[in-house]
């Protein structure tokens, strides 16, 4: 920031305080960005810039890590109608769940998502009315070990046949030559919203569609779909440890970071975290999109990543939205990007010098963002949650040998259209 | 006039007496008001509130649109289909969960917490690094031991295979809370190592109370100390180890952390509260889960009845007129 | 000989049961030194040493305050239930009056409830009061959660104690509250302070109440600091950060426990005045 911004900033703080130019009264924003950490840390330098450049005060609610934890008490603060926080970070999936308490930020935004991945924007709008701007972006990828590629002769998998025959190949030869801890894919499968993530990659990649599509009609009992999930519990127990019934994010970078796995499937978090220097497989590890289903198949990634929003009970939703802008803006995205690794919802950043050189596999990452499956969120609005349990139970039934995949989709078209009786 | 005399004295004594128990009466409900009024101001509401949104058809999404349904939360028929709490398979799966949980994690809790009071009791050296060392597992945060037991037994990185590995009792690792067969006992194991200092302590409190003279009767009769322990320290201790069961028993039925910490909501271990917090918080059926909490409520009361009769808690021992 | 065969016996077990209980908290230590990649490793001994993980809690978030928070809170909470317990458990356990057994099921029903479903009440109930974001807020309705179960066992352990006791102070015209703390109290030591640990352990520990009864990180208590804790990303777990906060917080605890089991023993020989 040049000398003469700071300058100009601090003389408006000073106004504003004193309330004597025109400005429109100070007012106090709380905004929820972040827990305690670094992405926190990025968000508070921010917004206190923008405090200082218009006058108002910013004050700043730490939510707890968890997303679900999270969600639960937005769903309290918001239901009972309560003013006391005028910004929230939301998840992708959320629009359609807190939808009804948050305010329609079009008014404001003078048409600034339209620089913005316009289906995150889609998903963004909730009964006409754009209630999230997007903040930064993520989508499921394939890390796998370059290094054990390369000594095994195997190239990077095309399709989730070549990954399941590669995986096969180099975890025996890796076994036999001593490393028995060596296992092939490691991904999210414990009962939770990432199997529903994994799953609808699976599914999607076979051309199985997305569970529920656009129009609300329920489409996963297909004959695509039941391929990929059969597939999929194949690998339990014979490239995949049988305890990736219960894994998490952390648990599968757990395992592929020290070294015992050949492929994993995680969000772009994974990466940095591989990179430090203390891990044992830094230099060694290869990212690329998701595999195809099969020949006919496309390459995919689930969307994840997080919105910001302004609540409908804001005692100052202008001065809220007004922040909400800053931090969405390109200038805020584009310095998330270069010191928290925060991949943009703005298209041209993928192609900004300065990002590059900061992150250079960003670059490859735009491709992805832009094929992206989105979570059946919007389709089925407020009603999103139970789809996606239905859904991950149906999956990890398939996943820990219970039942048949086809059987299980059946069930769950069957369980889906309960759910859906009075409308999505 | 002697008789009449008597019957004199006995009425003014039977006058004092009722005198004095009036005053014992009216003090009795003087000493029970702060607690029933503290009870009433803060818990009734909530407690009515969630009844009462059993019968609506509540969702957070938008509260005030709430209008009464009747009981069709438990059950109701839309298109020839049965559609309600009562008829839900997951409830019932939630109910046997809970139940088969609470009576085996309950049952060790008791048995081993009896044991360690036991110990506790003794006179050793270092007795009072002993008694603090095993009420760690209490003290530690749930939403923390949770998590680091399902740390320890993972099956790739945690310490309990690592452990069992070493010693040559596994051949190669298990996936504690993933496989279906063995993610219960591993909610139990925590559970119980987490709970039994609760049942411990309580039940030391007891013994403690116990007085003395009747080990000095029974030492110098010399009596075979595992009868005394039957036929005198058990008894003596029944009512309390009776309230500590309650207690357990009415966190076992509700447990929720644990659970949903280790196994998340997968259904081959999720219990009564987990349905009901998924209605609730994560479906935003505020009606629909108020009415499973409700439920939820009745088949504990039904079961502390139970108890609390079957242990034969007599409100009669040692009260006064 | 026996007699040394039952010691070994005895202190092998004395031994297990300290084993099995402390060694996931020294687990805890262990990982609360270790960092980075060295997180997953599943050795049982120390393989690194750094303090990182203690300086970043105090770092990024008020945690010392947030610690002294839980101190107000669990200490007002058994304080006040303590003295609302002992005197109407006398009313309940030592004199007779028509139902009594209802009304003791009823304080009981108030357990009965999953905390999850009387959460949005009690959030209604703390706005309307204005304890909202305070203290306050956190310690009323831990109190009267904790009273069913502290009125339950003081009431099951004044029960016990023998008739006799306070006869010649009814005689003698003493009143109730002066029976309670000349003859009871004293006597009910132990019930006392093991209830207190374990209602202070339970206020200690409560997350939901606590986290969304407060808004700002001042009046935040320990559970739910640790539940903020984050890594770079949302999917990041700060494994080491949570471990470091974990052994800190179960300090207190052990410290108290040291300090307060002398008072268990002191029932000992409170208890052969009684006979």
């Amino acid at each position: 920031m040049g000398i003469r911004r700071t300058l100009l900033g601090s003389a408006v703080a000073v106004a504003g305080m004193a309330g004597v130019a025109g400005y429109a009264m100070a007012a106090e924003v709380t905004v929820v960005c972040g827990s305690v950490g670094q992405g926190a840390k990025l968000c508070k330098g921010a917004a206190t810039e923008w405090a200082k450049e218009t006058g108002n005060t910013v004050k700043f609610f730490a939510a707890p890590a968890s997303s679900t934890e999270q969600l639960a008490l937005y769903q309290q603060i918001l239901s009972s109608g309560s003013s006391d926080i005028d910004v929230f970070q939301i998840d992708v999936i959320w629009p359609g769940i807190l939808g009804s308490h948050l305010a329609d930020l079009k008014p404001y935004s003078n048409g600034a998502e339209d620089m913005h991945f316009q289906p995150i924007v889609a998903n963004n709008t909730y009964k006409g009315k754009l209630v999230a701007m997007p903040w930064y972006t993520d989508a499921g990828l394939l890390f796998y070990r370059k290094d054990l590629l390369e000594k095994h002769g195997e190239k990077a998998p095309e399709t989730w046949g070549d990954l399941t025959a590669s995986a096969k190949k180099i975890q025996d030869a890796e076994r036999a030559a001593g490393n028995n801890k060596m296992w092939g894919f490691v991904y999210q499968a414990k009962a939770y919203e990432g199997l529903t993530c994994d799953a609808l990659e699976w599914v999607d990649s076979f051309g199985g569609g997305d569970v529920v599509n656009a129009d609300g009609d329920i489409t996963i009992n297909n004959e695509k779909a039941a391929k990929a999930l059969s597939l999929a519990a194949s690998w339990t127990g014979t490239i995949a440890p049988s305890g990736v019934l219960s894994y998490q994010e952390e648990d599968a970078r757990g395992v592929f970071q020290s070294g015992n796995a050949v492929f994993m499937r995680n969000w772009p978090y994974a990466w940095s975290l591989g990179q430090a220097d203390d891990s044992p497989i830094k230099g060694k590890i290869g990212v690329m999109a998701l595999p195809k289903g099969g020949e006919d198949g496309k390459q995919t990634g689930t969307l994840g990543g997080w919105q910001l929003a302004v609540s409908k009970y804001s005692k100052d939703p202008e001065a809220a939205a007004s922040l909400v802008m800053h931090l969405t803006s390109k200038k805020s995205q584009k310095q998330r990007a270069i010191e928290g690794s925060y991949n943009p919802t703005i298209a041209e950043l993928y192609s900004d010098a300065d990002v590059l050189a900061a992150s250079p596999f960003m670059g490859q990452l735009k491709d992805t963002f832009t094929n992206a499956v989105a979570r059946p969120s919007r389709a089925t609005g407020s009603n999103y949650n139970k789809v996606s349990n239905a859904f991950y139970n149906a999956v990890h039934d398939v996943l820990s040998g219970k039942t048949e995949a086809e059987a299980s989709l059946a069930k769950l078209e069957k369980n889906l259209k309960r759910i859906k009786r009075k409308g999505w | 006039m002697t008789l009449a005399l008597q019957q004199d004295g006995t009425a003014t004594r039977k006058a004092k007496r009722s005198n004095l128990s009036s005053a014992r009466l009216r003090a009795a409900w003087l000493f029970l008001a702060p607690m029933m009024i503290a009870l009433a101001a803060v818990a009734g509401w909530p407690l009515l509130r969630t009844i009462w949104l059993g019968f609506t058809d509540a969702n957070l999404t938008d509260l005030s649109q709430s209008q009464f349904i009747g009981f069709e939360n438990y059950l109701s028929y839309y298109d020839g289909e049965a559609y309600g709490v009562l008829v839900d398979a997951e409830w019932w799966n939630a109910v046997w969960n809970t139940l088969w949980f609470s009576v085996i994690s309950v049952g060790f809790e008791t048995l081993f917490g009896l044991l360690i009071a036991l110990i506790l009791n003794a006179e050793f050296k270092g007795r009072g690094l002993v008694r603090a060392a095993v009420l760690i597992p209490w003290a530690i945060p749930t939403i923390v031991s949770a998590k680091m037991w399902g740390w320890m037994l993972h099956d790739q990185f945690g310490v309990i295979n690592e452990i069992l590995l070493g010693v040559g009792i596994l051949s190669e690792p298990i996936a504690w809370t993933a496989d279906p067969s063995t993610a219960m006992w591993a909610v139990i194991m925590v559970d119980v190592w987490k709970t039994t200092p609760f049942m411990a302590l309580l039940t030391l409190a007891a013994l403690q109370m116990l007085p003395g003279d009747i080990y000095e009767a029974a030492r110098v009769d010399g009596i075979n100390p595992i009868r005394v322990f039957f036929k005198v320290t058990l008894p003596l201790i029944r009512p309390a180890i009776i309230v500590a069961v309650i207690f357990r028993s009415l966190d076992a039925l509700r447990v929720f952390d644990l659970i949903y910490v280790l196994t998340s909501s997968s259904t081959s271990t999720m219990s009564m509260s987990v349905y009901a917090r998924q209605q609730l918080v994560d479906f935003q059926e505020v009606g629909y889960g108020s009415a499973a909490a409700t439920l939820l409520f009745i088949v504990i009361a039904l079961l502390t009845t139970i108890t609390v009769l079957a242990g034969g808690l007599k409100s009669g021992e040692g009260e006064q007129s | 000989m026996n007699r040394q065969m039952k010691s070994i016996l005895f202190y092998t077990l004395v031994i297990v049961v300290v084993i099995f209980s402390v060694f996931p908290f020294y687990y805890a230590i262990v990982t609360s030194f270790r960092s980075g990649q060295e997180l997953f490793n599943p050795s049982v001994f120390p393989t690194s040493f750094t303090m990182g993980n203690y300086f970043s809690i105090f770092k990024e978030q008020p945690f010392g305050l947030n610690i002294l928070n839980s101190v107000i809170v669990a200490t007002s909470v058994v304080v006040l239930s303590l003295i609302i317990a002992v005197t109407a458990s006398y009313a309940l356990a030592r004199i007779h009056f028509r139902g009594r057994g209802l009304l003791l099921m009823t304080i009981l029903s108030v357990s009965m409830f999953p905390q999850v479903a009387i959460l949005s009440g009690m959030y209604e109930l703390i706005r309307s009061m204005g304890l909202y974001n305070s203290l306050p807020g956190l310690i009323i309705p831990n109190t009267v959660l904790t009273l069913p179960f502290t009125v339950w066992v003081l009431t099951t352990f004044m029960k016990e104690l023998p008739k006799e006791l306070e006869e010649a102070a009814v005689v003698d015209g003493a009143s109730p509250l002066t029976i309670v703390r000349r003859i009871f109290l004293p006597l009910m030591w132990p019930a006392m302070v093991t209830t207190g640990l374990l209602a202070f352990i339970g206020a200690w520990n409560e997350f939901l109440f606590a986290l969304t009864f407060t808004l700002s990180n001042e009046v935040r208590t320990v559970p739910v600091a640790i539940a903020l804790m984050s890594g770079a990303t949302e999917y990041e777990l700060p494994w080491g950060n949570i471990m470091a906060a974990s052994v800190l917080v179960t300090v207190p605890i052990v410290v108290l426990v040291l300090v307060f089991q002398r008072k268990i023993v002191a029932g000992l020989t409170a208890g052969a005045v009684k006979g």
